[in-house]
């Protein structure tokens, strides 16, 4: 239980060993990896288009394949599906091969895998924007997308045992807990709730208990594991500082397990529901203060007295800003729980600006994080410039502080005008639209870090584009991007004149 | 000493507790429900939809009208949902007993549905909204969905079907008929109704 640090007077061997694991998780996480951001790129489209017409509903307005109803649920599909499942599976493949001191197992098949995973985004997309949606949160794509989803994930658990099995590490991470337990966690949720949902296994309202004891579920014990494992991995990988406390991390890993699993019922207060579902939904929320508090300590003290390290490290920057974003998201989301506070804040705005603080705020800064810290690894490549990945940290960190303070304020006032039968219900519609308007410009903010991080992302898996001296920091100086082209070919130049 | 079983088994059996406690045993508990008669007049309620109306829900599904309409109502005293008038009472699990999919909804950009058939039970009121939710509401931000409706070319009589538009939204010598989509959807809408009194939802 230490921090692996990756210091000078580590033994060779570790380090040739390294590199041998690098190599063979290059081609399927690599496949992960870009498929993920190419998802992003297509959940940003979708989310500016859904977040245009929900102020001005004549934008696109008499095509029926982007009606809101449809383009919204793409949005979440992507997002969730596209970007957010297959940014975790790149990235616990290759920290679980890395913990476990092991090659990747079956590159091939895990590629390959990836390939499914995306034919079944691309297929379920197409069905939502056809109208041939479900209309049930999170579970949207048809029954016959399931094995698109299910068998990759089957193959992702087999691969993470395997690895685990054979590990040659002496010690058990706590990462690799996480990894554990959320590849077991996804297969199960996703093959019973589909079966749930589409063969008609409950009746009545257990279909939406069912519902969101998935959607909680699919965000709480499938990414925000890997996130937590990522950054208890990538924190201390980083400061060269041990993880604070082992103790603590097991007291943060179980309480999630058990606590997480119970808090989905939330979603449905006030609804036609036994009072006792609700109930154990709030308990469940209310004791995730343990796993919540107990990581943000864990990385509190691992950060102390090395924050200046946030000024020159981008993978630093965004996983240090995601764990932040996790405490404030989860304490939120506990309180939001309460029947008190639901009684306000249910059915509005707010539900939308807290998911984003977790779902961005905390597990994809995370992911960025992750990248930048493992695409030069596999890839034996350098990111290309400091200014994009500038570009890319502002702009997400910005767009999504804003649209999450914007919306949780207008939800609030927005919940607070519905109580009061006074009040026309348009003119909470009245009231909302301007910041309605204001989430589409930050929208469009973390659009544009999207952009400038696919950049980024091509160049350095393009081969043309070697850049191979140190490190990319915030404060590294590359040379503008044609310039260094230039070099670039003027050097390669002066190489062939030299041989000939 | 090898954890990797005892890892797995645990977090199984986490997941395991949640999915009997919260899926199997309300779905346990709710088996037995039985529609209600009202002993005055032999009604039974509820009816599972029939009809123009099943086809409806099919509409309401693809175009995700669940997104930004909830079908519930609150408790009185909790929220201001009966004080609205969205309903006389509550809405309870007996009310979804033959709801396939459940489309409770979580999000009320516009205002809630369990009760919009006794509430608004015009199905031109319907259809205006639908083909341009100006005419019957001001300052919404809902969509149109002029592509339930067809567009006919006709001389000074109306065609059988053809909305009331009023003279501001029409243009010259067109009429406005909905399609059988259209139909349907304002069908199910109108179905919409979960006003009878329940024993187990006074209020």
């Amino acid at each position: 239980m230490t921090s692996l640090p990756e210091g000078p007077n580590e033994n060779k061997l570790e380090q040739i060993s390294r590199i041998l694991i690098d190599d063979s998780s290059r081609v399927p996480v690599s496949l992960w990896f870009a498929s993920s951001v190419f998802w992003l790129l297509m959940g940003s489209v979708a989310a500016m288009i859904s977040s245009v017409k929900l102020h001005h509903p004549d934008f696109l307005g008499n095509i029926e394949w982007l009606t809101f109803g449809r383009i919204r649920p793409v949005h979440l599909d992507i997002v969730f599906y596209g970007w957010s499942s297959m940014a975790a599976v790149g990235c616990l493949l290759w920290l679980q091969a890395r913990l476990c001191h092991v090659k990747l197992p079956w590159p091939l098949l895990l590629s390959g895998l990836a390939m499914v995973w995306n034919v079944g985004v691309c297929v379920g997309v197409v069905a939502v924007l056809a109208g041939h949606g479900s209309s049930i949160e999170y579970l949207e794509f048809p029954a016959y997308c399931a094995p698109f989803f299910a068998i990759p994930a089957l193959g992702v658990l087999a691969a993470n045992v395997k690895m685990y099995v054979t590990k040659e590490s002496q010690h058990t991470y706590v990462s690799q807990w996480y990894l554990l337990a959320a590849t077991v966690w996804l297969p199960i949720l996703y093959v019973t709730a589909m079966a749930c949902t589409y063969f008609g296994l409950v009746q009545g309202v257990s279909q939406a208990i069912t519902n969101w004891w998935f959607g909680h579920n699919a965000l709480g014990l499938w990414v925000t594991p890997i996130a937590v494992a990522t950054a208890y991995y990538l924190i201390p990988k980083v400061t060269g500082k041990p993880v604070h406390s082992y103790h603590l991390s097991l007291l943060g890993f179980w309480s999630l397990a058990i606590f997480y699993n119970w808090a989905g019922t939330h979603h449905l207060t006030g609804g036609p529901l036994p009072a006792w579902t609700i109930t154990v939904g709030v308990v469940g929320s209310m004791m995730m203060f343990i796993p919540v508090i107990t990581v943000a300590i864990n990385h509190h003290m691992t950060m102390r007295g090395v924050f200046h390290m946030l000024k020159t490290s981008p993978t630093l920057r965004f996983t240090v800003f995601g764990s932040v974003m996790y405490t404030v998201a989860s304490f939120q989301g506990s309180l939001e729980a309460l029947r008190s506070h639901q009684e306000i804040t249910h059915f509005t705005q707010y539900t939308i600006g807290h998911a984003h603080l977790g779902l961005y705020g905390f597990f994809s800064m995370i992911m960025f994080g992750a990248m930048y810290y493992i695409f030069p690894r596999i890839t034996n490549n350098e990111w290309s410039s400091a200014r994009l990945i500038k570009v890319h940290f502002w702009g997400s960190s910005i767009g999504v502080l804003a649209y999450g303070a914007g919306l949780c304020w207008a939800g609030w006032w927005q919940g607070m005008m519905m109580i009061d039968p006074g009040i026309p219900f348009l003119e909470t519609v009245a009231y909302i639209r301007p910041y309605l308007i204001m989430r589409s410009v930050s929208g469009a903010g973390m659009t544009i870090a999207h952009i400038a991080f696919a950049i980024s992302v091509w160049r350095i898996l393009s081969r043309h584009h070697f850049v191979m001296s140190g490190p990319t920091l915030f404060t590294t100086a590359r040379p503008a991007w044609r310039e260094f082209v230039n070099e670039q070919e003027k050097r390669e130049q002066a190489e062939l004149e030299a041989q000939s | 000493m090898n954890r990797t079983p005892f890892i797995i088994f645990g977090v199984f059996l986490t997941i395991a507790f949640s999915l009997s406690g919260l899926v199997l045993i309300p779905n346990w508990q709710f088996q037995d429900h039985k529609p209600v008669i009202n002993t005055r007049d032999g009604s039974q309620y509820p009816v599972p939809y029939f009809g123009m109306a099943l086809q409806g829900r099919d509409v309401y599904v693809d175009q995700g009208c669940t997104y930004c309409h909830t079908q519930q109502v609150r408790a009185k005293g909790y929220g201001g949902d009966i004080r609205r008038n969205w309903g006389n009472r509550r809405t309870v699990a007996r009310d979804y007993m033959y709801e396939f999919p459940v489309l409770l909804g979580t999000m009320r950009t516009g205002p809630d549905l369990a009760n919009i058939g006794a509430r608004q039970p015009s199905r031109d009121w319907h259809y205006l909204h639908l083909y341009n939710p100006q005419i019957t509401s001001a300052g919404s931000i809902m969509p149109r969905f002029q592509y339930l409706f067809r567009t006919i070319k006709a001389g000074e009589l109306a065609p059988s079907g053809a909305i009331p538009l009023p003279p501001a939204f029409q243009a010259d010598g067109t009429h406005i008929v909905p399609t059988a989509r259209g139909e349907q959807l304002v069908e199910y809408l109108r179905a919409q109704n979960r006003t009878f009194p329940l024993p187990e939802a006074k209020q």
